[in-house]
């Protein structure tokens, strides 16, 4: 037994903790809060591995990004009271059962397939050990990302471009002078100074 | 059985322990000495005379006060949520201490054959690993506005997570370009890459007169400042707006929000929100120096080699404090929409246009004319983007009575 076994050890029952935890509080802003603690402990997971600019990249982008943006709409709406337990949809409980097992399948599968991958079973593993030569693997990411796999890669960015456009334009509030400009109404009178 | 326990942990984990033991006790006397230096500096600023009663110089005070908040009473206000009120003031104060962990202080010493560096890990990703730290501190000052149940610290965590999303992106940005001049995301290869003096820069070559000019400075070190002073402005502005102080206190606003988000702590629990603040300021101070001004360059004289640089290193450090301090007592707060539109209409596309600049000067393979050439154009545009708004300029029309009206109502 060595250090990282123990490392690993307390990464996963945090993680795990952390996971039970969010499915039966019934703060939502608790519910965020062990989420969050979710994925410290899985960019623990990722140092583990080796992987320092995923670990640093889950950090920033999700616990500090896309959470502190949850807990601010949970904050701003005000919506930190105990969750209702009326389902607005009807039989959402069979379809999610049934969504449910096939993630459960899928991870399984993953599983066993990582597995192979770890012991040197696929092509993977060695794309992998190849990804990771030298110090670090920053630059042979971003060798995959910009070369690679470049058309998807600037295809997402313009999905996202457009899907921010696109929320900005609806969420847009006009002015009541800009709304009355566009309406043809003439600009109220200058108050005498 | 203590060799045995060695060898089970590992020789670098053990080395890497005792650095982060020393670091934090230096840090927390150099919190104390830093808010005795700002409570000094800010009266010597404002004509009076600041603490100066209890031991030499008044350096007594930050302790007073110290053994004062822990001795306090620590209560919870009742709509309080429990746990997370308590993990608030963990949550303001490790993060910063954290950030410590990349930040080279020194040189290296040897001991027995060991070459021992002044800083606590030199990780490949050192500069993301700050930012990390950087985005996790939001989570103290918002739990802290949740948690008291109370409508003013609310009204300060909601603002401060606006706040630190927004220049968190600007302060990111501004560190790129440094990332593209060097190569590399670790803290240790940065301060190496700024060894030396402007003469060995090569850019010039081939170009006679621009080469004669970089002669005349060639005793001038060659930090980053000198090419890089757009990223450095921008790091400076939103490294002022992570730290949430004025002029960026809006969080804190004592004016109109009592003190914000810890209006309802006390005690040790204040203290760690006071600590982490300050540890936060040496940190960004720290880093500033380290990707602008060289790290622990400087000139090395005499029999103490490995001393030097942690002198140098502390001044330049204690330079940055001074500037925050300074900040802090010439600017007045900024209005939340003011503040909003500083981070994104101006920082966050400045330094996008000067990220541009960086990569195209540094591009290989383009006639170097045409990099310059471009480079320049960019540089322009920063600096336009930047200051179009002064009214020397007469780029944008002065606001009129109309366009104040459309001033958004909506006020955090």
């Amino acid at each position: 037994m060595n250090l990282e076994v123990v490392i690993f050890g307390v990464m996963f029952v945090v993680a795990l903790g952390c996971s039970l935890a969010m499915l039966f509080a019934p703060n939502a802003v608790h519910v965020a809060l062990f989420l969050v603690g979710a994925q410290m402990a899985l960019a623990l997971a990722f140092l583990l591995q080796g992987a320092f600019f995923v670990a640093a990249i889950q950090i920033i982008v999700y616990a500090g990004a896309i959470m502190v943006l949850f807990l601010f709409v949970i904050m701003l709406l005000g919506i930190d009271l105990r969750e209702s337990l009326i389902e607005p949809l009807t039989g959402q409980r069979g379809v999610a059962l049934g969504l449910g097992a096939v993630l459960a399948v899928g991870l399984v599968f993953v599983g066993v397939q990582g597995a192979d991958l770890a012991a040197g079973g696929g092509d993977g593993a060695a794309a992998l050990t190849e990804l990771n030569q030298g110090p670090g693997n920053v630059k042979a990411l971003a060798r995959a990302l910009f070369s690679r796999y470049l058309l998807p890669f600037e295809v997402t960015s313009i999905l996202l471009v457009v899907a921010m456009v696109g929320v900005m334009v609806l969420a847009r509030r006009i002015s009541a002078v800009e709304n009355d400009r566009r309406a043809g109404v003439p600009a109220a009178e200058e108050e005498a100074a | 059985m203590i060799g045995n326990v060695i060898d089970w942990i590992g020789a670098p984990v053990i080395i890497a322990a005792v650095k982060v033991v020393i670091v934090f006790l230096v840090l927390l006397v150099v919190t104390m000495l830093v808010i005795w230096f700002e409570r000094r500096v800010l009266a010597f600023m404002q004509s009076r005379h600041g603490p100066n009663r209890h031991g030499p110089f008044g350096l007594g005070q930050t302790l007073a006060d110290g053994i004062k908040l822990f001795f306090k009473e620590d209560f919870r206000p009742k709509n309080a949520d429990r746990w997370a009120y308590a993990i608030a003031p963990v949550a303001a104060m490790v993060p910063s201490f954290l950030a410590f962990a990349v930040i080279p202080i020194g040189d290296h010493i040897t001991i027995g054959d060991r070459r021992v560096d002044f800083l606590v890990s030199d990780l490949n990703i050192g500069l993301l690993y700050f930012l990390a730290m950087g985005s996790i501190g939001v989570y103290g000052v918002v739990l802290a506005g949740w948690a008291s149940g109370s409508k003013y610290p609310l009204l300060g965590g909601v603002r401060s997570t606006a706040q630190l999303i927004s220049y968190e992106i600007a302060l990111g940005l501004s560190l790129v370009p440094i990332v593209l001049v060097t190569g590399s995301l670790s803290t240790k290869t940065i301060v190496a890459a700024q060894a030396g003096t402007i003469g060995d820069v090569t850019v010039f070559d081939g170009i006679p007169l621009l080469q004669q000019v970089q002669g005349l400075f060639s005793f001038v070190p060659n930090w980053y400042i000198w090419s890089q002073w757009p990223a450095f402005l921008i790091f400076l502005i939103a490294g002022i707006a992570e730290t949430n102080r004025a002029p960026f206190d809006l969080p804190e606003a004592e004016t109109e929000l009592v003190a914000g988000f810890h209006t309802e702590y006390s005690g040790i629990r204040f203290a760690m929100f006071f600590l982490g603040e300050y540890i936060h300021v040496v940190a960004i101070s720290a880093m500033a120096v380290t990707l602008f001004f060289g790290g622990w360059h400087g000139p090395v004289f005499g029999v103490v080699e490995w001393l030097w640089p942690l002198v140098w290193f502390t001044l330049k450090v204690l330079f940055f404090v001074y500037l925050f301090v300074w900040v802090r007592a010439t600017l007045p707060r900024f209005r939340y929409d003011r503040l909003m539109w500083l981070g994104w209409k101006r920082l966050i596309p400045g330094a996008l246009i000067w990220i541009l600049a960086t990569a195209i000067v540094n591009t290989q393979g383009i006639h170097r004319n045409i990099r310059l050439g471009v480079f320049g154009l960019l540089f322009l545009a920063v600096v336009v983007w930047m200051w179009r708004g002064d009214p020397r300029l007469g780029l944008i029309k002065p606001v009129t009575r109309s366009r104040v009206r459309e001033v958004p109502s909506g006020n955090l």
